[in-house]
């Protein structure tokens, strides 16, 4: 399903990338019925040119502010800094639930409706940004984002 | 000790659908426990080895668990616990 977004969210993603590079940056992109509202940014706590991990005060603060507006949680965008804008192994296995002990492969997608964007700084003159779903089974599928 | 429980994400699909339950607990271990009873397959999601999983996040009021006093984190009336999976990558 396609991804529509203000043109200067795509901006403000790059800017972001921009400013913590080397390290990833991150954040969360509110949505009241599919519709994107507000663009947060988050304190990524690995500071770290490979992982990130939103800081949890961070992310309560942002889910608060969601929850007092009645927003959902429409996309979560993070940075790569040196490979392309495609979900990670360790993207693809943090979005799931750990395993339930005595059920191997019973895990479940903590967001299951959300949208993952990178943007990747590979090329630094020519950002990429892409946004994915990963799916129950682990399979990542593309969606396109229409800039408005 | 009833208090108030929100979750967020899929998890709230392991409550019922609900985005918050009341639960019992003097302490966040007992709150998990009693929560685990109405709803079996909740603990698992949220603990690994007797532990908060690592990519779990439970605060009390707007107190991170891990610098308060973890599993052992006391409860009173009214608190407010919120258990949400961290956003994490790489």
């Amino acid at each position: 399903m396609t991804l529509a977004l203000p043109q200067h969210y795509l901006d403000q993603m790059v800017a972001h990338a921009r400013e913590e590079a080397p390290n990833e940056c991150c954040g969360i992109i509110a949505g009241k019925d599919g519709r994107a509202v507000k663009l947060f940014r988050a304190v990524n706590a690995e500071a770290s040119p490979f992982r990130y991990s939103v800081e949890p005060k961070d992310q309560l603060r942002i889910l608060h502010e969601c929850q007092n507006h009645g927003w959902d949680h429409l996309a979560f965008y993070h940075s790569h800094t040196a490979s392309q804008a495609y979900p990670s192994p360790t993207d693809i296995r943090l979005a799931f639930t750990p395993e339930v002990p005595g059920k191997p492969g019973e895990r479940m997608l903590w967001w299951p409706d959300a949208y993952w964007i990178i943007v990747s700084l590979e090329d630094a003159d020519n950002p990429v940004v892409r946004a994915f779903r990963i799916l129950p089974d682990g399979a990542v599928s593309e969606e396109e984002i229409r800039a408005e | 000790m009833a208090v108030e429980v929100r979750v967020t994400a899929n998890l709230q699909k392991l409550i019922g659908g609900q985005r918050s339950l009341r639960a019992e607990g003097a302490t966040v271990r007992e709150l998990l426990d009693n929560i685990e009873s109405q709803h079996p397959g909740f603990q698992n999601t949220v603990m690994t080895d007797g532990q908060i999983h690592r990519f779990v996040n439970i605060y009390l009021n707007d107190e991170d668990i891990r610098f308060l006093g973890q599993l052992d984190t006391p409860l009173k009336e009214g608190d407010v616990v919120s258990v949400l999976p961290a956003l994490a990558g790489g």
